[in-house]
């Protein structure tokens, strides 16, 4: 009698290299892919058809949506900088430099990065959610059987509205982060208003303000594309889209904090020999 | 349409292979579908028939041998060009694969919208599609408002309004009671005595498919009655409906529900009863 999967039950020995070897060709196999992911995202913009209504409601969910979240935690960050470094300089008299070091701080760093990871844990997680519901539905093998690329219609839409509202939202933290790092500071430091602002704003160099507006740029892209990457590749029912939601967040905020790095050092030799 | 029973295949496999990481599935299928004939194809659960489907398709791609689907071998086409093929090839997938944020209306109109055709036109369209599914009703609705039978059949009018050449239905009943499954049937067949189309249709329950090869739906009297019996010469108007049976990644019968009957294989004769 016949049976179904022939092969089903067939077991060849497993040895420690063929399981290593198996593992990494499954990576390889998915750097490949991501990357081919991510190239045709961009690449879509070249040739029509666009999907520019599709743009815009997306701008709106990651933009705007992320709104409350990053100003509410983009406050606090700030005000906890002042906490902590107002003791170190209220030692050596020179409080007024609080202002300095959060203002260079939040727009170099915490506020690029902190976005960044605020946005991957919202959005990330939800792209990977979304388009894996649909992947398991087959509403994307429905939208192909349709005529309908999903690389243009779900990732490159996505990928453009991260892409331009990661920077918005950054910028808005730093600014939000400002404002509370001067509450706390006029209340535990008594630091004049003008005084701080003035600090604050002189601080920033044009380098700063192009490192801290770049990055959002980078990893609002890495945001989207992992986000769609987990999403569409997502295999195993409704557990699968339980995984590939949090693989999302984790990818998206390791390849965050790792590529800040190196930005970081490009940016820095680029303001020390170019700006 | 023409129906003159052109013998150039609409649809053939030739040796087709496609397997995943746990070995074969389609191991040398073979089978072929002609201009207004319906095919359908049996056989147990994991036996290949949604693959069967998404490869004519063009939505996945086969390891070996040759999909030809209107005169075009899908192996080596490129994706844009696959983008354009499917528009002649209506899918209806197993649980309806409706877009879940989209209304009813949205939904059907979909690939009319794609296509950038005019909102008044759209709006006739979908309505006839509706109206043939008969579920104009539910136009504004969103598809967690419907039942599951109502879910296949808007999904039906979504494969049907840019009325392709070529309908394949993955599935159409599965999961449906009795008398909604029987409803999605006699759609089925009206599609198929009215319209014409070439379809392709994958389930594992019998009494479909011996109802679609035995039964066809009367344009005059609205109603589903007894096929012509085959040899009376009213044979040529009554569009063909064969079998294809798979095991074992091979079509291991192709022909009418006749020689299915009365055929003395074992494995036939076990399964069909």
């Amino acid at each position: 009698m016949a049976t179904i999967e022939p092969n089903l039950l067939e077991r060849e020995n497993i040895s420690v290299a063929s399981v290593l070897a198996g593992t990494a060709m499954r990576w390889i196999s998915a750097v490949q892919d991501y990357t081919l992911l991510s190239a045709r995202s961009v690449t879509n913009l070249l040739q029509p058809p666009y999907y520019v209504s599709d743009v815009l409601e997306q701008m709106d969910l990651i933009g705007v949506g992320s709104l409350p979240i990053v100003l509410l935690t983009g406050f606090f960050i700030g005000a906890v900088m002042v906490l902590q470094t107002a003791a170190q300089f209220e030692r050596f008299g020179q409080t007024a430099l609080t202002a300095d070091v959060v203002s260079l701080a939040l727009v170099r760093e915490l506020g690029p990065t902190i976005t960044g990871l605020l946005v991957a844990g919202r959005n990330s997680s939800g792209i990977a959610s979304e388009l894996g519901s649909m992947v398991v539905t087959e509403q994307v093998d429905a939208m192909r059987a349709m005529g309908t690329d999903p690389g243009r219609k779900l990732v490159t839409p996505r990928v453009v509205a991260t892409v331009l509202m990661l920077p918005l939202l950054t910028a808005m933290a730093d600014l939000v982060g400002l404002i509370g790092g001067y509450i706390v500071s006029h209340f535990t430091l008594r630091l004049g208003a003008v005084s701080f602002w003035t600090r604050a704003l002189n601080a920033l160099e044009f380098s700063d303000l192009m490192q801290g507006l770049t990055k959002p740029l980078v990893f609002g892209f890495i945001v989207a594309t992992v986000g769609c990457y987990q999403g569409l590749t997502v295999r195993g029912g409704t557990q699968g889209v339980g995984r590939a939601t949090t693989q999302a967040v984790v990818a998206a905020s390791v390849f965050i904090l790792v590529s800040n790095f190196f930005l970081t050092k490009v940016m820095l030799y680029l303001a020390g020999h170019v700006f | 349409m023409a129906t003159d029973g052109a013998s150039e295949p609409v649809i053939r496999f030739e040796d087709v292979h496609l397997g995943f990481d746990e070995g074969d599935v389609l191991s040398g299928l073979s089978f072929s579908v002609v201009h207004g004939e319906t095919k359908v194809l049996i056989g147990e659960s994991g036996s290949g028939k949604t693959l069967t489907l998404k490869l004519a398709a063009g939505l996945l791609r086969a390891d070996s041998g040759t999909v030809r689907v209107l005169g075009n071998d899908l192996g080596s086409m490129t994706e844009p060009e696959l983008l354009e093929f499917r528009r002649h090839i209506g899918f209806v997938f197993q649980e309806g694969a409706l877009f879940d944020s989209l209304r009813v209306e949205e939904n059907v109109a979909y690939r009319l919208r794609e296509d950038r055709v005019g909102e008044d036109e759209i709006e006739f369209r979908v309505r006839e599609a509706l109206r043939f599914v008969e579920m104009e009703d539910a136009i504004g609705k969103l598809p967690d408002e419907l039942s599951g039978g109502m879910r296949r059949r808007v999904s039906i009018a979504r494969a049907l309004v840019s009325r392709p050449p070529i309908v394949l239905y993955d599935s159409p009943t599965a999961g449906l009671d009795p008398v909604t499954a029987q409803t999605i049937i006699t759609l089925i067949m009206r599609l198929r005595d009215t319209q014409g189309v070439t379809s392709l249709l994958a389930t594992h329950r019998l009494q479909d498919a011996f109802g679609l090869a035995q039964y066809t739906f009367d344009r005059e009297s609205g109603r589903v009655s007894p096929a012509p019996q085959a040899g009376n010469g009213a044979r040529s108007s009554a569009p063909a409906t064969n079998f294809v049976v798979l095991r074992a990644g091979k079509a291991y019968f192709e022909g009418s529900p006749e020689a299915i009957v009365g055929s003395r294989d074992a494995y036939l004769h076990r399964y069909l009863v």
